[in-house]
């Protein structure tokens, strides 16, 4: 088989065929194609990039909400992505933008709505209603078939240390501040807890929603992380004001 | 084993316990500590395992044991394979059944380790890379060694690719009921899994490359195109999509490298990917061996061959962005995702035609050989699905179908019918060869099994395809009035009889499962049913061995 005059006979796609190297970049330079050309203009055109007035980092509580949200796997039935129909912008709010997402790592669009979309729950509901339905969904919403999250009102929230995960936020891009890296224990524990003084948090986090989420001032629990996060899903950019739609309107590239 | 092997092995796994003891006492969190004590004990057993295989009589026969000499393939990792495809896939459909069942009947959520949330993660990682990943391990090994003619390149790496892969699924799935999650679908697991799964990886990489390098037939065959191209892109899509910053060495939480939209399209080109790669053309590969196999005829046409694997890697890598359709994903991405989706559809079609064609002579076998009656199945299931993706990636299709049980019913007709019947039928084939058995245990069973499972996947498909399309009209509907007609919760109602109806579907496919099993007790125990034969391919134990007695040529490269 290595025989030189065979080999002269051998060609076009013969070659490959023959050749483990050539087989493999070849296989290798077809697949990466479609990602380079889809993937990479979005880490520089403007509608992908563009920053849109409100949309801050999460505070430490929220965050540790929104791990609660991933670590119990919400994103499984649960989307975060109002798309621009009459009915989805009439039953949960304005269409989904990508700057709402930009601090979002990972991203939790979903792909399954078996319960509503969640982009804009915050504020729909009161934090009761919230504790009511993560304990007994069926007790508030009988058609449900939603699981029970009693647990995470018994569950103490882990503080752990949120100066680290903030410090893996910023290494990825989350532009957090010195001041909110040294505040990340205060923030948290005073978020949730009416009897801590919560100095400027509501200054570095604009729109911060502080107060006892979970009905139980005593403690820091799950619940009240989770809560947190979810009153305050969609609720960072104000859709009446006209500053969204002007910038809509200035950008370029899409 | 001679002495200083067998202590410096068992000093090796004493040194993996102890760093993993360490890790478990310095965890950050309590999931990195449980994953750390499951290596810990993994060490714990491997000190006793190697210690007991000390056997200076070199009569040493147990898991690690390499081949008996170069006239034979090497087939015990196929062999493990093949039994672990087994037991993961009951476990990964058991898995499926249960959430079926919790979504119509809510009560059998028992928070916090069962519930839906962290068992669905828990079934589609178990049928896709636990049942899934393990016939592609085993049929890729048995294949690449009988087209090539020769023994796999590296045997104790092909040992530690099996085993390290089986610690990849067991740390992904105890992971999942743990909380720990990256929550990037079919790309759960967090970045130490990640890692890990990286390594056996590249294993699994040079092994096969090697083996294909050490061949005795000029020419590399047509399957093995197709496991080469899976084993390279998901090695690309793996590394790219789980790129993440861990919050601490000894923890195990870990935060994506990009956010929101970047992100989204970053993970939708690695899940569609993954089936593209891992689902389609790595189960093509089994196609184009195992069918002209056992209808004993060669395949349909080389030229189709050529176009369509150049034409289905390319393509199908650019249909991610269907997954996103109306979403913050700019308009030109979304199109180009459904320009590709609906292309992909011919090089797809390619793939099933020539695997159909391939009967060409021989169709009167699918009346008298349940094995091939079962390939053929799987080809028309992965024909139907293969054209109802694209079709579900037309924009206007997907703003009705997205976000409902249409895409679920859409996957499972592929997953069910394409990968689960393909491998059960390249299953059949192997247990006999495998174990030196005249035939399986029982023929007929096959037949049982065959329309227990195809009237599964009709419950299954139809009623998640009623349950979509009555989603979506729901969620849309406006009355006379102009308001919305339909609460959610209305649309949840609704759902309940077609997730009746779902689970039972779910629960035939299950049996015929079942009736497989033990179907492949009985031919490993050596027995035979008596009953009435049926058509199965001929095999000759002297042809099916490596070439070794020609003057050793050296491959062209």
């Amino acid at each position: 088989m290595t025989d030189p005059i065979v080999e002269e006979t051998v060609k076009g796609h013969k070659r490959l065929e023959r050749n483990i190297t050539l087989l493999a970049i070849g296989t290798f330079v077809t697949v990466a194609i479609g990602g380079l050309v889809q993937i990479t203009p979005l880490f520089y055109l403007d509608n992908t990039i563009e920053e849109v007035e409100g949309v801050r980092p999460y505070t430490p509580l929220e965050q540790a909400g929104r791990d609660i949200y991933i670590r119990e796997g919400c994103y499984v039935c649960h989307s975060q992505m109002v798309r621009p129909f009459r009915d989805e912008v009439e039953r949960y709010g304005h269409y989904s933008l990508a700057a709402e997402s930009m601090y979002d790592h990972p991203f939790q669009w979903g792909s399954k709505r078996t319960g509503p979309d969640l982009a804009r729950v915050g504020g729909r509901y009161s934090d009761e209603w919230h504790v009511q339905h993560l304990e007994d969904p069926q007790s508030v919403v009988p058609e449900s078939v939603m699981p029970q999250y009693g647990f995470l009102k018994e569950t103490e929230l882990e503080i752990g240390d949120p100066e680290a995960t903030m410090v893996a936020l910023m290494r990825v891009g989350v532009p957090y501040t010195e001041e909110d890296l040294a505040n990340a224990e205060a923030d948290m524990l005073a978020q949730a807890d009416p009897d801590r003084d919560p100095g400027d948090l509501a200054a570095r986090y604009p729109k911060a929603q502080i107060r006892d989420f979970d009905g139980n001032p005593d403690k820091l629990t799950e619940m009240d992380a989770l809560i947190a996060y979810l009153q305050m899903l969609g609720t960072l950019v104000d859709f009446d004001s006209a500053a969204p739609l002007e910038e809509l309107a200035e950008e370029k590239g899409r | 084993m001679q002495a200083e092997t067998a202590l410096g092995r068992v000093g090796l796994w004493f040194l993996v316990m102890l760093a993993a003891m360490a890790a478990a006492l310095g965890a950050a969190d309590s999931g990195f500590a449980a994953h750390a004590w499951i290596i810990a004990a993994l060490g714990f057993v491997m000190i006793w395992v190697s210690a007991s295989r000390f056997d200076p009589l070199g009569k040493a026969r147990g898991f690690f044991k390499l081949p008996d000499g170069p006239s034979r393939y090497d087939d015990d990792p196929i062999r493990w394979g093949v039994i672990a495809t087994m037991f993961w896939g009951l476990a990964g459909l058991l898995a499926g059944v249960f959430i079926a069942a919790q979504l119509a009947f809510p009560q059998l959520n028992f928070e916090p380790y069962l519930n839906f949330g962290r068992l669905r993660p828990l079934h589609t990682s178990a049928v896709i890379f636990a049942f899934g990943g393990n016939a592609l391990l085993a049929t890729s090994f048995y294949v690449v060694q009988r087209t090539c003619r020769t023994q796999l390149a590296f045997p104790n790496l092909a040992r530690f690719v099996f085993w390290g892969y089986q610690l990849f699924i067991v740390l992904a799935a105890t992971g999942y009921l743990l909380g720990i999650t990256q929550s990037r679908e079919y790309a759960e697991p967090e970045w130490y899994v990640d890692l890990w799964l990286t390594i056996v990886w590249v294993a699994y990489f040079v092994v096969f490359v090697g083996t294909l390098a050490r061949r005795k037939e000029p020419h590399i065959y047509v399957a093995n195109w197709f496991y080469l191209a899976f084993i390279v892109t998901v090695a690309m899509l793996h590394i790219v999509n789980n790129l993440a910053m861990p919050v601490s060495l000894l923890g195990t939480k870990s935060y994506s490298a990009f956010a929101g939209v970047q992100d989204a399209l970053t993970q939708w080109w690695y899940g569609h990917n993954a089936v593209g790669f891992f689902l389609t053309a790595g189960f093509l590969a089994m196609m184009y061996y195992f069918v002209p196999k056992q209808a004993e005829r060669p395949v349909y046409s080389y030229r189709l061959s050529i176009i369509h694997f150049w034409s289905l890697i390319f393509l199908y890598i650019w249909a991610g962005p269907h997954h996103l359709h109306y979403t913050a994903l700019p308009d030109w991405a979304q199109t180009l995702g459904m320009v590709f989706s609906i292309m992909l559809w011919m090089p797809s079609w390619g793939g099933m035609i020539n695997g159909l064609m391939t009967l060409n002579g021989a169709w009167d076998k699918v009346r008298t050989d349940p094995i091939i009656r079962m390939m053929v199945m799987a080809l028309a299931f992965y024909g139907m699905s293969t054209f109802e993706g694209p079709m579900l990636s037309i924009k206007s299709v997907n703003s009705l179908s997205h976000y409902t049980d249409w895409t679920i019913g859409h996957v499972h007709s592929g997953a069910l019918g394409w990968n689960g019947m393909i491998t059960f039928a390249c299953v059949y084939f192997l247990v006999p060869r495998l174990w030196k058995r005249e035939r399986m245990y029982s023929l007929r069973m096959i037949n049982w099994h065959f329309w227990l499972a195809t009237i599964g996947i009709v419950f299954y498909a139809a009623s998640m395809w009623v349950a979509g399309i009555m989603q979506g009209l729901m969620w849309r509907e406006y009355g006379p009035d102009g308001y919305l007609v339909w609460s959610f919760a209305d649309s949840v109602a609704a759902m309940f009889p077609m997730y009746v109806m779902r689970a039972a579907g779910g629960l035939m496919y299950l049996g015929g499962a079942l009736i497989m099993s033990y179907n492949i007790w009985m031919t490993l125990a050596g027995k035979q049913r008596v009953e009435a034969p049926l058509n199965d391919a001929a095999y000759d134990p002297e042809a099916d061995r490596p070439i070794v007695n020609q003057p050793s040529a050296v491959p062209a490269e």
